[in-house]
């Protein structure tokens, strides 16, 4: 195990996966600098400039680009820079990479891995905050992964680049300079496998990406209060890991989904739909969702700050399943 | 070139789209939904594809019963496809705008409009990572077909834009037939407007853009010849305006249930009344035009040029009957193919 930051686990996951597979390349906006984040920093010095394309600002193309390539038999690692610019490249992503398998009687593949990052949390306004992750995952065809630790970030990076089809990766850029200990080298975690953060017996939380360390957050000062929560991180919502989620509902009797993104149309609502068909009588409280406010994401800190969803909401959603506080305060 | 070969491909595409246009009339309820004919662009189709060799690849758009048949593919399995049959090309799951048969080199379609074309530019950067990577397989080329309306979109203009910059081994075919459904080239193009050959676009991205005649399969093969040749030589992408007249109307009609799907007149004829461009593209049809050349040229002897004729007929009855015959897909494998 090596300490890495999430963006360091991630340039790192991609070099191991350049060395190990000539098919292999990178290709995105500043990629070679190592895009703002630092995701990519260090590949083209080891790989060169054929392998690790700074493109032209032409996100449609890029993904195109990627798909084609991909069909042709090449294994791009696409970087959208941020989530917000994929509306560019929706079309390529929507009506391409996901049917192109299914359209062509499962003649064609699409091998290509498009990563990009949301969240807010940096002041960087409306449109290079967003969490956009419910579109994609209401796209069959696509595999739709967010980490929210380094060492997965590492090991679904590798799964996603293995994977035969098109796999879209949201990672989250406030993560990116948290650390913990990766696998050196890295190895895969299969795609559609949860991870029990925390056991609790009382309340079950499914968090995604940032939301997974606040509601780990919440958990401890409730446990303080005696309410043990369990903490579930999906890893990826398309394929979602629904036994461990319902398997653990089972045992608490009661849901709380967390995330980033507005709860409007959110992700959250599939996966309490989902629960509810799935564990109805074991229920003893409505699921209750987290998430952003229905609006655009402001970039005052005052006013980001009072928009962003994070473990005071957790709590207070668990304490509702429990009958503790209102729901309305939601 | 092999021009008696590419007269018999011209012929064989157009008795193919007669009968997916029959099939409306002969075997009603037998093709649902959308279809869109390549007649009239025999020339362009066969003229270009003669230019390429075994490894290259081709994509185009949902007009794109054409290529496939000229690559090789077999007619009974495109037919097939058209008629929603399990034996189809793609088992069903794709249809008349989603033909795709990567063994001989056609790579598929996009159903929206101009949005192949980023896929067929990084096919040809697959192709010169292939090219750099393995003296068997250098070279290889990609065309990229598609209409003058894709060229109004922005993934056109990207995708040219990074061929150029790259020197990729791609030829752009805009097949120009100056109809967008039922609008004009000139109510949606700068370039038309101003009187100028669409081909100018070309010159925003720095490379060879040339107009042609679309309808004279030696000058479409000569044109092709030289930008593959270009393509595989490593100096990058050429955009050609392949001027065409599409003989059908842009596609068959849409019509609700009970009433039957047929095809329509051109727009030229419906939307502008202008029966006279109809009638006077109808006498520069490429088939018979390419036959006279032929004939005229002692390439080919009438009774000869009927041998052909006869032969299509009759490959492309088989084509019918064999997608007649085929079952309907089980309706268990629906699911099929959401994921590779």
């Amino acid at each position: 195990m090596t300490d890495l930051t999430y963006a360091k686990a991630i340039s790192t996951t991609i070099a191991q996966a350049m060395r190990a597979d000539p098919d292999v390349f990178v290709l995105g906006e500043d990629v070679s600098a190592g895009g703002p984040f630092t995701t990519t920093a260090g590949l083209v010095e080891e790989f060169g400039a054929g392998r690790v394309i700074d493109t032209p600002i032409s996100e449609a193309a890029i993904c195109g680009v990627a798909v084609g390539a991909a069909q042709s038999g090449l294994r791009p690692v696409l970087e959208i820079m941020y989530v917000d610019f994929i509306t560019l490249a929706l079309d390529q992503l929507v009506n391409q990479a996901a049917k192109a398998h299914f359209m062509s009687g499962g003649q064609l593949s699409v091998p290509m891995v498009l990563r990009t990052q949301g969240g807010a949390g940096q002041r960087a306004g409306a449109q290079h905050s967003q969490s956009l992750e419910a579109w994609l995952t209401h796209v069959p065809g696509l595999t739709v992964v967010m980490p929210s630790g380094a060492a997965d970030a590492a090991g679904l990076l590798a799964s996603a680049i293995a994977s035969p089809g098109p796999v879209v990766v949201v990672e989250n850029k406030v993560l990116y300079f948290r650390r913990e200990p990766v696998p050196d080298p890295v190895e895969p975690i299969p795609l559609g496998r949860a991870a029990v953060r925390r056991a609790g017996r009382d309340v079950t939380v499914v968090a995604l990406s940032r939301m997974v360390g606040e509601a780990l957050t919440a958990a401890e000062e409730l446990a303080t209060e005696g309410v043990e929560v369990e903490v579930i991180d999906p890893r990826t919502l398309v394929p979602l890991d629904l036994d461990t989620i319902v398997g653990s509902v089972r045992r608490t009797n009661r849901l709380v989904v967390a995330h980033e993104a507005v709860l409007h149309g959110g992700f959250g609502a599939e996966v309490a739909a989902a629960v509810q068909h799935a564990a109805f009588d074991d229920l003893d409280a409505p699921v209750e969702r987290v998430g952003a406010p229905f609006q655009p994401i402001p970039l005052s800190p005052p006013l980001e700050d009072a928009y962003l969803p994070g473990a005071a909401g957790i709590r207070d959603a668990v304490l509702a399943t429990l009958g503790r506080v209102p729901t309305s305060t939601l | 070139m092999d021009r008696v070969g590419t007269y018999r491909q011209m012929v064989r595409i157009r008795e193919f789209e007669e009968r997916v246009k029959r099939s409306f009339a002969e075997h009603p309820g037998v093709i649902r939904g959308h279809t869109h004919l390549a007649d009239g662009a025999e020339a362009s189709i066969v003229g270009s594809i003669a230019a390429l060799r075994p490894g290259d690849q081709v994509m185009a758009t949902y007009r794109c019963h054409g290529y496939p048949i000229a690559l090789g593919s077999d007619p009974g399995a495109l037919m097939a496809e058209i008629y929603g049959r399990t034996t189809g090309i793609c088992g069903g799951y794709g249809g008349s705008m989603h033909l795709a048969d990567p063994a001989h080199g056609f790579l598929g379609t996009s159903g929206i409009v101009g949005q192949s074309i980023p896929q067929a530019t990084g096919a040809a950067y697959a192709a010169q990572v292939r090219s750099a990577g393995s003296a068997a397989r250098t070279g290889d080329v990609v065309l990229c077909f598609f209409g003058d309306g894709a060229s109004k979109q922005g993934a056109f203009h990207e995708s040219l834009n990074i061929a150029s910059l790259w020197k990729l081994p791609i030829v752009y075919v805009m097949e120009n037939n100056s109809y967008s459904v039922s609008v004009r080239v000139e109510q949606e193009d700068a370039n038309a407007a101003a009187g100028e050959p669409l081909a100018t676009k070309a010159k925003a991205y720095s490379m060879p853009g040339v107009t042609i005649d679309g309808g004279d399969a030696d000058v479409v093969h000569a044109t092709l010849a030289e930008a593959v040749a270009r393509a595989r030589a490593g100096e990058g992408p050429t955009l050609v305006e392949s001027l065409v007249y599409r003989l059908s109307a842009h596609g068959n009609s849409i019509a609700p249930p009970g009433v039957p799907l047929h095809y329509p007149e051109h727009e030229a004829v419906t939307v502008f009344g202008d029966v006279a461009e109809y009638e006077a593209a109808k006498r520069g049809d490429p088939v018979p035009r390419y036959r006279g050349a032929l004939v005229t040229g002692g390439v080919l002897d009438a009774a000869a040029a009927d041998a052909i004729v006869a032969g299509a007929v009759a490959e492309m009855q088989g084509a019918v009957d064999f997608a007649l015959a085929s079952p309907d897909p089980d309706p268990a494998a629906a699911l099929r193919f959401v994921h590779a």
